[in-house]
């Protein structure tokens, strides 16, 4: 989940306490993930991550089950600080890679493939992701046509959060479907006495990133997307400025997200609170699905499905439906014995039902053949659902797969440039500062 | 006297020893002695330093490597990109505005505590925040600087002052809505569009009260009852489950209670009235004839917030605040150390020849304290140009206003983390370069005192 990694934390040099044990055997003659017995007995891997807590129990069970079916012995370690890129980057710069590591940056794929640093997918591991995800999964997941990495979770990223009894009360019956759906059901949730209708987390500037993908991703299209994703436009782009003037028909309405001075300060966690909290100041949230997991470990949780509901992104300017989505992506450095079969393990309905009914996980999986059933409660199945049916009409995190220090840095180039935008609402200006911080950045 | 004398005539007794050796041989045993530490200096400080130098003047490549000669790129960039330049400024502002601040508040408390009773006391609580980690302090201050004033000590002050003199308005969240018979804003007050006759009534249509809490006073809003002059009725145009006609009073509305409402012809105000608990309102005096209804700001402007401590404008500044309070005890403690190394008959004999106490300090006390004053000065110049925990801590709390505090350290900092390391070598050698005039100076001055 990219709010994890974003954490800005020390890029620590941790002491290489992972046993990189290098089984110089050949891989070809692994079984795959079918477990025909104890085949790999005794073969112990090392996996990097940035999972704590609830999702790291989900993904511990998922190994557990991988290590009882084959004898094998995975080892997981979440980053120090939660800075995964830092740490894996020192690792593989240090010449002692994890032998799988667990990454939510496709962008960070290309490089390690770029640099011959991963080890590409075997046969089974082909078979398992092309059988289990949509297309578009294994395009991400892939460098230079070849596959490297495995979809582990997803996160639905065009999820709008509500407050049930706030719309009932302003007697709004159904959801928003367009852009000025929502903006007129913000007026009637203002006039039915909630403060701040639109409750944005300006604290955050990854939270604003996601805002601008969802809108540019409506109003552009998937093939501008493309071309901003890899910075091929520029931010000064006409197709920018149409998104961001969409954008400020909420985000400069101080009728909608209350003073724009205030919500440049609201972190996400406060951004979701407000809305789900006792009496909740706000009615309407927009982040992704994991959202649920920030209501539900809230100190009088509401109740997911009940208390919050969720209406995915509204339509902008007559669009049609799209979805962006994140999520996170397993790949081996090494050419350990158990690493391929444990890749193509982590691509099975099975390990993915692990994933996601471990309580507390809050998982959800892009995996088309796991059964629905498998979720532990409706509004995640539904989630699910959704991710599973748009099939290959999803688009991936932008920010997720932009440079770290232009999509990825607290206070700075395209977060801070949203911040300044969410309080001025300079189109133009906006757009110069984008473009300019977007060309003091290493492209791929 | 004697005894320097004492230790003068006893050396060359040591030196003419048995044991002398040649001055070359003292020289090779002073190298081998301290190989260890100028080995362990090298790898650890020179070659560093060096590499950093060499490292600046490269590209960075996406996962952190050097790739091309990039000249004086990367230093361009600090004062071309605007988070290396708002970092610099910040720098600038600290180093200006700090030294000189911490040294003046340092000898005030130290000549203080020469004057009172408790003095220990005083100057152990005015060293405490040294004793305490800047991360501490920091979230410490944090929590002052905090926007709810349930929360922040500074906003909770500044607030209860405001709210002293100026009573909260009523009906902050209030709007007009419907089919726009009211214009205006909440900091300017609203006004009606159209003008209202006496005889008919007057409906001035509002939304935004809180439905589910609403306010005990208010009671279900009615149509105006008939009678003299101009009447009228204030009400919510909104009820709990929505479902209401707009412009229109339904059942369940509620009157808005205790709101101001003028009546203007003319431009002037001709009458005043007060809302009923059932919203209705009455200009009884009031003869034929059409008017404006006004309702002042006064009751819509929305409550005091407090001051934005960690806002756009003031965050430097108040990270400042909290630095001079950590650093504060530490310039007084060495200060009044300094001061009690005055000779007091100096001091005496400038009081018994008349001079005032003014006249003592700055003619006597501050001369002689100039050494001391000069290393509390240039020791902070040195602290300050490399702040960086204090602004990091405090930075968390500010959202996007973060970016305003940014300092150099922080900035190389997350260069660093951002694998940008000749963008963050850059900025540690302008901060060398910047360091490098105070050090000088400091171990000149060292230098000089163990002559």
């Amino acid at each position: 989940m990219s709010l994890k990694i974003r954490n800005l934390a020390v890029a620590a040099v941790t002491a290489t306490s992972l046993v990189s044990l290098a089984a110089c055997g050949s891989s070809s003659g692994s079984p795959g993930s079918t477990g025909t017995g104890q085949s790999l007995k005794g073969v112990s891997f090392t996996i990097l991550g940035q999972w704590t807590g609830g999702e790291q129990d989900a993904f511990q069970a998922v190994i557990n089950a991988f290590d009882s079916s084959t004898g094998a012995k995975g080892i997981y370690t979440p980053a120090a600080g939660g800075d995964e890129a830092g740490v894996l980057g020192t690792k593989v710069a240090g010449g002692t890679p994890p032998d799988i590591a667990v990454l939510s940056l496709p962008g960070a794929i290309q490089q390690y493939a770029a640099s011959n640093k991963v080890q590409p997918a075997s046969a089974a591991v082909q078979s398992a992701v092309t059988s289990n995800f949509a297309t578009e999964w294994a395009t991400l997941a892939s460098a230079g046509g070849k596959l490297y990495g495995v979809p582990v979770d997803a996160s639905d990223k065009s999820t709008v959060w509500y407050n049930a009894k706030a719309f009932t009360d302003a007697g709004i019956t159904t959801p928003p479907a367009t852009w000025d759906d929502l903006i007129k059901a913000g007026q009637t949730l203002s006039s039915s006495g909630v403060q701040v209708p639109i409750s944005v987390g300006g604290g955050d500037g990854w939270t604003l990133t996601d805002w601008f993908e969802n809108v540019y991703l409506r109003t552009a299209g998937v093939a501008n997307y493309d071309k901003l994703t890899h910075h091929q436009i520029p931010w000064t782009d006409p197709s920018v400025a149409t998104a961001l003037t969409a954008l400020k028909k909420i985000w400069g309405n101080s009728g909608l997200i209350g003073s724009p001075a205030a919500a440049v300060k609201v972190p996400f966690p406060a951004s979701v609170d407000n809305v789900f909290k006792k009496n909740p100041t706000s009615a309407v949230v927009y982040e992704a699905s994991f959202v649920a997991t920030t209501i539900t470990s809230d100190k009088n949780p509401a109740v997911v499905g009940t208390d919050a509901k969720v209406f995915p992104f509204p339509s902008v300017n007559g669009s049609a439906p799209v979805s962006e989505v994140a999520g996170d992506f397993a790949l081996a450095f090494t050419n350990n014995k158990a690493a391929q079969p444990f890749l193509a393990y982590l691509a099975s309905p099975a390990a993915a039902k692990i994933l996601v009914s471990t309580s507390g996980s809050g998982f959800l999986s892009a995996n088309k053949n796991l059964a629905n059933s498998a979720y532990p409660d409706s509004t995640s199945a539904e989630l699910a659902k959704q991710l599973v049916a748009v099939g290959n009409n999803f688009r991936f995190d932008m920010s997720d797969q932009a440079p770290a220090a232009f999509g990825g840095t607290p206070n700075k180039t395209e977060w801070a440039d949203l911040q300044t935008f969410l309080t001025d609402g300079n189109v133009a200006a906006a757009q110069r500062q984008l473009e300019k911080d977007a060309q003091s950045v290493k492209w791929n | 006297m004697t005894q320097d004398v004492g230790a003068v005539a006893k050396a060359p007794v040591v030196a003419t020893g048995p044991s002398r050796k040649g001055p070359g041989e003292g020289r090779w045993i002073a190298g081998v002695f301290l190989a260890p530490a100028g080995i362990f200096l090298a790898a650890i400080v020179l070659y560093p330093l060096v590499y950093t130098l060499v490292r600046s003047f490269f590209h960075d490549g996406t996962t952190g490597q050097a790739t091309s000669f990039a000249g004086l790129a990367n230093y361009t960039h600090i004062f071309t990109q605007s988070d290396a330049l708002q970092a610099l400024k910040n720098n600038v502002i600290w180093v200006v505005v700090v030294p000189v601040l911490v040294t003046i508040l340092g000898l005030i408390f130290a000549v203080l505590t020469e004057k009172i009773r408790w003095a220990s006391a005083f100057k152990v609580v005015l060293f405490m925040p040294m004793a305490i980690s800047f991360l501490a302090s920091g979230v410490t201050w944090t929590l002052i600087y905090a926007d709810q004033p349930s929360r922040g000590l500074g906003n909770a002050v500044a607030i209860g002052i405001h709210d002293t003199f100026n009573p909260q308005t009523s009906y902050p969240e209030l709007h007009p809505v419907g089919n726009a018979v009211l214009t205006g804003s909440g900091t300017a007050g609203y006004r009606s569009a159209a003008t209202f006759a006496v005889g008919s009534p007057a409906l001035v249509p509002l939304a935004g009260l809180n439905l589910v809490a609403p306010p005990k006073a208010a009671q279900p809003a009615v149509q105006p009852s008939s009678g003299s002059g101009l009447r009228g009725v204030v009400w919510n145009d909104f009820k709990l489950g929505g479902g209401g006609k707009a412009g229109v009073i339904d059942q369940g509305e509620l009157g808005i209670p205790g709101l101001k409402i003028e009546a203007v012809k003319g431009g002037k105000t001709v009458a005043t009235a007060t809302t009923q608990a059932n919203g209705t309102f009455a200009f009884p005096s009031l003869t034929a004839g059409d008017y404006t209804l006004a309702l002042p700001k006064d009751d819509f402007s929305a409550a005091y917030g407090g001051i934005a401590w960690l806002g756009k404008n003031l965050i430097t500044p108040s990270i400042i605040v909290a630095y001079l309070w950590i650093y504060a005890g530490f310039a007084m403690v060495l200060l009044a150390a300094g001061m009690a190394a005055i000779p007091r008959d100096a001091l005496e004999a400038a009081r018994m020849d008349g001079a005032t106490e003014w006249q003592v300090f700055r003619k006597v006390t501050a001369p002689l304290l100039t050494p001391v004053l000069l290393v509390v000065f240039v020791t902070m110049v040195i602290n300050v140009l490399k702040i960086f925990d204090i602004v990091f801590i405090i930075q968390q709390s500010a959202g996007g206003n973060a970016k305003y505090a940014n300092v150099l350290a922080v900035q190389l900092y997350t260069d660093y983390g951002n694998q940008q390391f000749g963008a963050a070598s850059a900025v540690g050698i302008v901060l060398v370069i910047l360091v490098l005039p105070a050090m000088v100076f400091q171990v000149r001055n060292f230098r000089r005192e163990s002559r």
